[in-house]
């Protein structure tokens, strides 16, 4: 028993002794990596979307070696990352979003409100650039104090896009696409009758695509979803421009039967169809051409858009949106400082240094990625003229077909998104759409009466 | 003897219990001598019950008391959270969505109950009454391996509201349709209720096959001897044989219909206009259906009236069924 308790002993001194050491050994190593931690910041920053080609991952890691380079003291990890409502909340709450990723014009100023997104305030306005910006643009990356909180790297206006192919095929010249909702109607239901395909299709997922598209007829027709900003703003999504809008998609869906058989298209499924020939016309953002190209293999010889048509009303207006760039709340100074670095390089460079448009239209047009998409300044109209004059040589999409949008797209009025609780007003209005295109018999004014209710709840709350 | 038996068998117990005591009771001295739970054996118990107390703990009884504390704040889980007391159940029961979400829930378990539950049943008596019942069976289990995502993307297929959709092909050739299947907000929910069925009915009919081996042949025998056709053996020997497992099946379903999510969430997203919402859509709506953050208040207190409601249910379920199961 006593030699069995000394080798007790002895065992409970050695694993002393060896935890000992390795706390010294741990306590060391870790006091080395604080010491040269110190010296470099990492920042992790959202990259391509998963799923990207070989060519793009590797040119994006040629841009962090650049930057890497360029900034010894930061350290940059890339993160896969494609922005959906419910992925970006998950993170959001998990504390999981790399330090740098983007977000809609829509959330951007109420994530600001709610704390949620770091305040770049100081180190954006710094920028040399900083008072080139669209002021309505930069609006959007403003939270209510006046701190800036986002960077705007894209906008877009929405858009029509035709099936040219389609167009042809029911006798309609695609070079001359409608102009007026009477005449979307009319093209559509010929198309529908002489192709078989949707003459014209909407999303109406329960997504919030449902109330955006529905938005942008209101807009298009010179409603509006709300008036006022903030909790304060009121809903109106029971305007009479709404039920005009529903109006005419109950008339394609029950009476020109003009829509097809799928009603509840998501932004995926709906850029899908239409590359694979099955819609003639649907609404969608001007820079959609991209997704067409990389997710849905369209034949470019098919694609055609053309400005939203607008009636003839003083309020009438194509709804804006686009992409920022934010960081999460969460980040040091030190990080906050090296992710507005990155998003200088990487988002804003190309836009105002010609050096750095010329190099990433070449990759992209080398790894028939497309170049030159319809799109809206985020500085000023003479900026981005200047910069496509830069990338003219590696433009690759079919641009005479994109004439009809790009040369009356900087006539119309650009309405910016509903301010308050954009995403819940879409939210609201996404059963009303659901129900008219599924539902003869539905009760417009009453389902408009529920979503505006529903609409008022959520900007009172903020959500 | 029916009388007798039971008596004899009662005072067989009692000596029974008379001759076991003395022997514990002589057991007590010896178990003052030697402690029954030595520290050494203590020690390794606790070792080994560690893991599990820890995985358990971390995985399950910590997120169930986070849900509890989180159903009473108002949290975006990036700024402090606040107490808001009971004002979540509130929102959740004036929310214009609940009872829509219900009454869908609802829906989907009765029709699941009417036309899923008997299938599988009758599905296993048919393959136990076969040759070759183990080729059946893994046919009948297959869609249960299946992942479910690769499942609804097939039925999207069937489900295809044009012409071309394969449904509407096949109805096609008898002159039917072409049907809206998903697209309609009459049919929407029984469409869900039919993949779902034809998704976990295999996973019954094998329960139900294993549960068939165990009821004596004697009992057809005797049954045949007594002039019953198949469909007295099945009322008179199967049902009652399968009594036990089929009140727990029944249950397990249940239970398992009113949390259905998967089918409503990858085939309609809760529409056509909410015709497919159901409670746990509604709860991941509440949390993850808004880009700015959830509502994770509101979602963890649905979660805990459906997990109140539905242990309720059980209670009063077996409460109900007991004098059946133990017949």
């Amino acid at each position: 028993m006593k030699s069995k308790g000394r080798a007790m002993a002895s065992i409970r001194m050695g694993a002393t002794v060896a935890a000992v050491s390795l706390l010294a050994v741990g306590a060391v190593t870790a006091s080395n990596a604080a010491s040269r931690s110190s010296d470099v910041t990492t920042i992790s920053v959202a990259s391509l979307i998963p799923g990207s080609t070989k060519a793009a991952t590797q040119e994006f890691a040629a841009q962090v070696a650049e930057f890497e380079k360029a900034n010894p003291s930061i350290k940059v990890k890339s993160v896969q990352y494609q922005w959906t409502g419910p992925t970006f909340a998950a993170k959001l709450a998990a504390g999981t979003l790399p330090t740098v990723f983007t977000v809609p014009f829509t959330d951007a100023r109420s994530l600001g409100d709610n704390g949620q997104l770091a305040d770049l305030t100081s180190q954006v306005k710094a920028l040399p650039y900083f008072n080139k910006f669209n002021p309505a643009v930069i609006a959007e990356g403003t939270d209510s104090k006046g701190q800036v909180v986002a960077v705007p790297t894209a906008a877009y206006a929405q858009a029509l896009h035709y099936n040219r192919k389609l167009f042809t095929e029911a006798g309609l010249n695609p070079n001359k696409p409608p102009t007026t909702w009477a005449q979307v109607m009319a093209d559509a239901t010929l198309i529908s009758q002489k192709t078989g395909a949707a003459g014209y299709a909407e999303m109406g997922a329960d997504d919030n695509t449902a109330g955006w598209i529905l938005t942008t007829l209101v807009y298009s027709l010179g409603g509006r979803m709300e008036t006022g900003i903030g909790n304060k703003a009121v809903a109106t999504l029971d305007n009479p421009q709404t039920v005009s809008a529903l109006n005419m998609l109950k008339t394609m869906r029950w009476t020109d039967n003009s829509m097809g058989s799928d009603f509840s298209y998501g932004w995926s499924d709906i850029n899908q169809a239409f590359a694979a020939g099955q819609v003639g016309m649907y609404v969608s953002g001007s820079d959609v051409y991209t997704n067409l190209v990389q997710a849905s293999n369209i034949n470019p010889s098919i694609y055609g858009v053309t400005t939203i048509p607008l009636a003839r009303s003083k309020t009438a207006g194509v709804l804006g949106g686009g992409t920022l760039a934010a960081v999460k709340p969460s980040a040091s100074a030190a990080e906050v400082a090296a992710a507005v670095k990155w998003i200088d390089f990487y988002y804003e460079q190309p836009l105002v240094n010609e050096a750095q448009a010329v190099r990433n239209a070449k990759t992209l047009s080398e790894s028939k990625q497309p170049v030159g998409v319809p799109a809206l300044p985020i500085f000023n109209k003479a900026q981005y003229a200047l910069a496509n004059t830069w990338i003219k040589p590696y433009i690759n999409v079919p641009v005479n077909q994109m004439k009809p949008f790009t040369s009356g797209i900087f006539s119309q009025q650009l309405v910016p998104e509903p301010e308050a609780s954009t995403q819940s007003v879409y939210h609201a209005l996404d059963p009303v759409v659901e129900a008219v295109l599924t539902d003869q018999n539905a009760n417009i004014p009453s389902l408009l009466k529920q979503a505006n209710q529903a609409a008022q709840t959520a900007i009172k709350q903020g959500t | 003897m029916a009388t007798i038996e039971p008596v004899a068998s009662a005072v067989e117990k009692t000596q029974d219990a008379r001759m076991r005591q003395p022997a514990a009771e002589s057991s007590r001295p010896r178990a003052r001598r030697r402690p029954s739970w030595p520290p050494g054996d203590a020690l390794s118990t606790l070792a080994f019950l560690l893991p599990m107390l820890a995985i358990f703990g971390a995985f399950s009884w910590y997120p169930i008391v986070r849900t509890v504390i989180m159903s009473l704040q108002h949290t975006n889980l990036v700024q402090p959270a606040t107490w808001v007391g009971f004002a979540n159940f509130s929102t959740v029961i004036h929310d214009p969505l609940f009872p829509i979400a219900v009454k869908n829930t609802a829906e989907f378990a009765l029709l699941a109950l009417v036309f899923g539950y008997p299938i599988p049943l009758i599905a296993a008596v048919v393959m136990s009454s076969v040759r070759r019942r183990g080729i059946y069976s893994a046919l009948a289990f297959l869609p249960v391996v299946i992942p479910p995502v690769v499942a609804v993307l097939l039925w999207k297929t069937f489900y295809d509201a044009s012409s071309t959709g394969v449904f509407n092909t096949v109805l096609g050739w008898i002159g039917l349709g072409p049907y809206p299947w998903l697209q309609s907000q009459q049919t929407a929910l029984p469409s869900l209720v039919l993949e779902s069925t034809w998704a976990n009915a295999g996973a019954t009919v094998i329960i139900y096959l294993a549960a068939l081996t165990a009821v004596s042949n004697e009992l057809y025998e005797a049954a045949s001897v007594d002039g019953a056709g198949l469909w007295k053996k099945v009322w008179h020997v199967t049902l009652p044989q399968l009594r036990g497992v089929l009140l727990v099946t029944m249950i397990l379903q249940i239970i398992g219909t009113a949390q259905v999510f998967l089918e409503p969430y990858l085939f309609t997203s809760g529409g056509p206009a909410n015709a497919t919402l159901t409670v746990l859509l509604l709860i991941y709506n509440y949390a993850f259906g808004n880009s700015l953050g959830g509502d994770y208040g509101a979602a963890t207190a649905l979660s805990l009236m459906l997990a109140g409601f539905l242990a309720v249910f059980s209670l009063v379920y077996l409460r109900a069924t007991r004098s059946w199961s133990s017949a």
